[in-house]
């Protein structure tokens, strides 16, 4: 009961500040630009200067960037509103009234969890799926698993913000945003980096990005996601093993094993996060 | 399950009987509460109590312990030490706030939020069913009634703490805990604060209120809590802690005799022709006609004759001003 009803409160808070706006003003430019760009390439390919496997490669690819720029301003999104809804109503004030009510501290943060979840996951499903249907209307290119693709642009958006929600209980609002999006990039490059060394063959090289996606799930998720994006065929048509160089194609695609460590991982850090936030002092 | 047998009844009813019979628990007891910050000694064996109904006030300087105290009694901060039970539960549990109204003395509430659904939103956590026209009522009371539509994002400093204040009172509270209610309020509402205490006292509320105004405190408390350096200073009833009464006479032609006799009551301090002096504690009223006809007929005039009764400011003053003299003559 209380959960549901921090949950909705988070929801009601997110609706109604700013953030929201901003959210939905980036995503109506990303993806009126992207339908520019899509219906360009449909221009410049109906003269047949593209093959269709390399139509649906240059698809695979565009969309890709497109929904990395989506997991982006979810990115920033949750992790800018999960600061201010737990460390700036502790620093505020606000947390004093609410949490001398008969409520349980790990309950209250269950709530704020599941509200930022649920707001940053329905971002990019809506977000994702308005992409898909304007890659299908302008290019004819519908992803071959669009359902696992957005799932998985989910739960990566869940995982950030659950660290987003663990650093919030020890820092500033606004760095633990500043950091939980810092961390974000840093293990996308790390796994842009890994992929090269596989290219290359070179495992140390090669580990940077295996272990980077172990500690902060973020890549891998996302690498999941563009495997389920792109056509099966693109990566073929880019060069086989040299696609995995290459930020915006994903080689492989996810192991249960890795869902079941995200989903590890995020139990985890949530229980870090509860254990630091019922001791907490306020 | 099986249905109760009728000796089960009996003594079900017997137990309920008892436990009806038994005085309630106090609606906050602490015991040895301890708390550091870093290495400073926030708070150091507090104990205190305060009894369903009573209005007890938690006095002293900045930076005694009053807030830490209010915020470990509600689970706000852990304490290092110590124990706290809340209207008969342990302050672990948190059920035992169900029933407890507060306003922090930093208040600030969510303020992308309406006055109303601030309120609402309480109320459900509170988990106790107020219907929707008390909870405006509330409102009303605390003159929000014209904004009950209004974001608070939009109130005034004084606005947020008459919100807070309704916020505390909403879900029909047996304990009310005021950190500073009147810090952002002009004149009037500091006296509206003053009516609602008396009226929670009058519904058998408790009320744990610490603030800076002392005439405040002196005019609504029962109890007071005097906190020094995070140490129970002092406490007592009003009567208890004031108790000391003085009379200020002026006098003239006063003979060796008359001042003896002057002196046989209490404590004389003298200024010019006027004489202050403490009366006894256990008098029954007889002190100063007494002293009074002793003192004509030793031959003294007297021109007049008034009670004084020192202020809680002053004793509150005297208390502080001894402990600090206590702690320089420890540290020489």
């Amino acid at each position: 009961m209380t959960v549901l009803t921090i949950a909705a409160l988070t929801l009601r808070e997110a609706s109604r500040r700013r953030v929201l706006l901003a959210l939905t003003v980036l995503t109506v430019v990303l993806i009126a630009l992207s339908g520019w760009g899509f219906s360009r390439v449909a221009a410049e390919s109906g003269g047949s200067a593209l093959t269709s496997g390399e139509a649906r490669l240059t698809a695979s690819i565009l969309l890709n960037l497109v929904m990395f720029g989506f997991s982006l301003i979810a990115a920033l999104g949750t992790a800018f509103l999960a600061g201010p809804t737990l460390a700036g109503e502790t620093e505020s004030g606000i947390a004093l009234a609410v949490l001398a009510r008969p409520i349980r501290r790990s309950a209250f943060l269950l709530g704020k969890w599941l509200g930022l979840v649920a707001f940053g996951s329905g971002f990019v499903v809506l977000a994702g799926l308005a992409q898909c249907l304007v890659v299908r209307a302008t290019v004819d290119y519908w992803p071959p698993q669009p359902v696992a693709a957005l799932a998985l642009l989910a739960a990566q958006t869940t995982v950030l913000l659950t660290l987003a929600v663990l650093l919030s209980t020890a820092i500033s609002p606004m760095a633990s945003g500043v950091v939980a999006v810092g961390l974000f990039c840093t293990t996308w490059v790390a796994g842009v980096v890994g992929g090269i060394g596989a290219s290359l063959g070179n495992d140390a090289v090669a580990r940077v990005g295996t272990v980077s996606r172990m500690l902060l799930p973020t890549d891998g998720l996302w690498r999941g996601a563009m495997n389920a994006f792109q056509d099966p065929t693109a990566l073929a048509v880019f060069g086989g093993s040299d696609g995995e160089a290459f930020p915006f194609l994903s080689a492989a695609p996810l192991t249960l094993t890795y869902l079941a460590w995200a989903a590890v991982w995020v139990a985890l850090v949530w229980a870090v996060a509860a254990a630091a936030f019922v001791r907490k002092d306020l | 399950m099986t249905a109760p047998s009728a000796v089960g009844n009996d003594a079900q009813r017997e137990a309920a009987r008892l436990v009806a019979g038994l005085p309630q628990a106090p609606a906050v007891w602490c015991s040895g509460l301890r708390k550091r910050y870093g290495r400073q000694q926030a708070v150091e064996d507090v104990s205190l109590q305060v009894d369903r109904g009573d209005v007890v006030g938690l006095l002293g300087p900045n930076g005694a312990g009053k807030t830490s105290v209010i915020k470990m009694l509600l689970g706000l901060v852990r304490p290092d030490a110590g124990e706290v039970m809340l209207l008969g539960r342990p302050a672990g549990d948190p059920a035992a706030r169900a029933r407890v109204g507060y306003l922090p003395e930093l208040f600030r509430y969510q303020p992308w939020l309406s006055a109303a659904e601030v309120l609402a939103l309480h109320v459900r956590l509170s988990g106790i069913d107020v219907p929707a026209s008390e909870q405006r009522e509330c409102l009303a009371l605390l003159g929000l009634a014209e904004r009950t539509g209004d974001r608070v994002g939009g109130f005034s400093k004084g606005m947020q703490q008459r919100l807070g204040l309704a916020v505390a009172l909403v879900a029909e509270p047996e304990l009310v805990v005021l950190d500073e209610p009147t810090s952002a309020l002009d004149p009037l509402g500091r006296v509206d604060v003053r009516d609602i205490v008396l009226a929670l006292k009058s519904r058998g509320v408790a009320v744990l209120l610490n603030s800076h105004l002392i005439g405040e405190v002196e005019r609504v408390c029962d109890r007071v809590v005097i906190l020094d350096r995070g140490r129970v200073a002092a406490s007592g009833t009003l009567t208890e802690l004031l108790g000391q009464r003085e009379l200020r006479l002026h006098l003239t032609g006063l003979s060796a005799a008359a001042e003896a006799r002057l002196a046989a009551t209490g404590a004389v301090t003298r200024a010019g022709d006027w004489f202050t002096v403490a009366l006894p504690a256990d008098d029954h009223g007889t002190a100063v006609p007494d002293l009074v006809r002793d003192l004509a007929a030793l031959g003294a005039r007297v021109h007049a004759v008034e009670p004084a009764r020192i202020t809680l400011e002053e004793r509150l003053l005297g208390i502080l001003r001894a402990g600090a003299d206590a702690r320089a003559e420890a540290g020489r």
